[in-house]
């Protein structure tokens, strides 16, 4: 007979029960018993970082987690980024900045991205700490400059935001990219 | 081929004495693997290796977790994450290379999960903060049905994956001792600087004493033998000596008696074999500039 556990966790703010396997990885209970198939899965061993969701807050790359240790948890996916059709700041900022080709490390990219604008309030993160921070993630398309500018596009969009507040944005403030500086 | 996830049981203990309790049980039995942050033990599963069916929750012990001051050093909870680590106000201060390694293995994600217990207890010659116990010459807390046993890192790695602990015996913790008088260095060398598993990893601890002579020397390595260990030849020829540009050159060729690289996946013997000379040259230079001269 198969183990199975009855679990119970929040995933972008929605309680879920599931009942699974305790070793099944996090990543396919989201993708197989939640729905949520926006989390996707690069290499399975923790190297390229597409899987990436927010666990209690914090980056982890969930095809590494077993199901049994999300017990109580609180789960944040891509899906939880965007409110209703509206996308997020950085998202918007990944879209108009080039800061996606392919896609499939957007989602994990975009989720450790969010971690570390949530981590660095009332400023624009330098660019050291935005390629330290995504070091974990990895991109074969971009080179990485745009997802970087984008990243500080969507910091920079959101100061000026919280520097209007009440004014309605321009759009525009969104995209603005980061000036390049002498990085590989 | 990936293992069978569905097949596996997960056993959670109420507390650290009815984990031991199942871990001795399960001696004459079917293997219960302790799972910290599975950072490991998913990898060996992904690529079709099993470390066993069953497995011990130990997440659920948050006694396990935490860093607390005790007699002038730091015990560190075996299940404490490396960002705790990397972020520790006193590991910052008092024991830099520990807060080098921390930030630097895997990437943000990966520190988020991996615990100190269980870099040891992976016990992998690559394990880069392994390095950094030998050097602070750290202090492994084993618990298991028969109490407490403290096993000093310095004799903890016995051969290949193969450390100084029974089975039924948990890592609880570990203390560093307090810090003694000296410089501290860390360089893991790799593919890059995030993510990748080491090519070779050094730490090193360099004290000169009043009278110019080297009083404390200790260079530990992962990466360039089957097991992660002190360079005790090296250590030999710094221990006393002047800072000079010929004792650097007579440490890095008793380096070549201390270690013994292989080709693999990752590197080769020879590229190790220069690149470890370069990063105890580094080290020397470094801690101590007239190393150079």
């Amino acid at each position: 007979m198969k183990p199975v556990v009855a679990l119970s966790f929040t995933v972008n703010g929605r309680r879920r029960r599931v009942r699974v396997p305790p070793m099944k990885r996090l990543l396919d209970v989201l993708r197989e018993d939640c729905g949520l198939t926006g989390t996707k899965e690069g290499c399975g061993e923790g190297e390229c970082g597409a899987c990436t969701v927010l666990l209690d807050g914090e980056p982890v790359c969930s095809c590494l987690v077993p199901a049994a240790q999300v017990e109580g948890a609180r789960i944040l996916t891509v899906e939880g980024l965007a409110r209703g059709p509206a996308l997020s700041v950085l998202q918007r900022a990944f879209v108009e900045g080039g800061g996606t080709q392919c896609g499939l490390c957007t989602p994990g990219i975009l989720v450790t991205a969010h971690a570390l604008l949530r981590r660095t309030p009332g400023r624009v993160p330098r660019e050291d700490e935005v390629r330290t921070a995504l070091a974990g993630n990895l991109c074969r398309c971009t080179g990485y400059q745009k997802i970087v500018d984008a990243v500080r596009g969507a910091a920079r969009a959101r100061l000026q935001a919280n520097g209007t507040k009440g004014a309605t944005r321009a759009r525009g403030a969104y995209g603005t990219p980061a000036p390049r500086r002498g990085s590989r | 081929m990936r293992a069978p996830l569905s097949t596996y049981a997960v056993v959670r203990p109420r507390d650290l004495e009815h984990a031991l309790t199942l871990l001795h049980r399960a001696r004459n039995g079917e293997r219960l693997v302790p799972l910290a942050g599975g950072t490991d033990v998913y990898v060996s599963l992904n690529a079709g290796v099993e470390p066993g069916r069953r497995f011990l929750d130990l997440g659920c012990l948050r006694e396990l977790a935490g860093i607390h001051q005790r007699s002038g050093g730091l015990t560190i909870g075996a299940l404490t994450t490396f960002s705790a680590i990397r972020a520790h106000p006193a590991v910052r201060r008092r024991y830099p290379a520990l807060a080098a390694a921390a930030g630097e293995i895997g990437a943000w994600q990966i520190q988020n999960r991996a615990t100190l217990g269980g870099n040891i207890a992976n016990a992998s010659p690559a394990g880069d903060s392994l390095p950094v116990l030998l050097a602070l010459e750290a202090v492994v807390h084993a618990w298991s049905v028969r109490g407490p046993r403290d096993v000093p890192v310095t004799s903890l790695f016995r051969g290949y994956r193969d450390l100084a602990l029974e089975p039924d015996e948990l890592i609880a913790a570990v203390s560093l001792p307090p810090p003694v008088r000296a410089k501290s260095f860390f360089r893991k060398i790799g593919t890059r600087r995030a993510q990748s598993i080491s090519k070779v990893v050094l730490c090193g601890l360099l004290g000169i004493g009043r009278d110019g002579r080297v009083a404390i020397a200790r260079v530990a390595l992962g990466s360039v033998a089957p097991v992660t260990l002190r360079a005790r030849h090296v250590e030999g020829v710094l221990l006393g000596a002047r800072p000079s540009a010929a004792v650097a050159a007579a440490a890095r060729r008793a380096l070549l008696r201390d270690i013994v690289p292989i080709d693999d996946i990752r590197s080769d013997r020879d590229y190790r074999l220069l690149v470890a000379g370069n990063v105890l040259e580094q080290f020397l230079r470094a801690t101590a500039p007239r190393f150079a001269h």
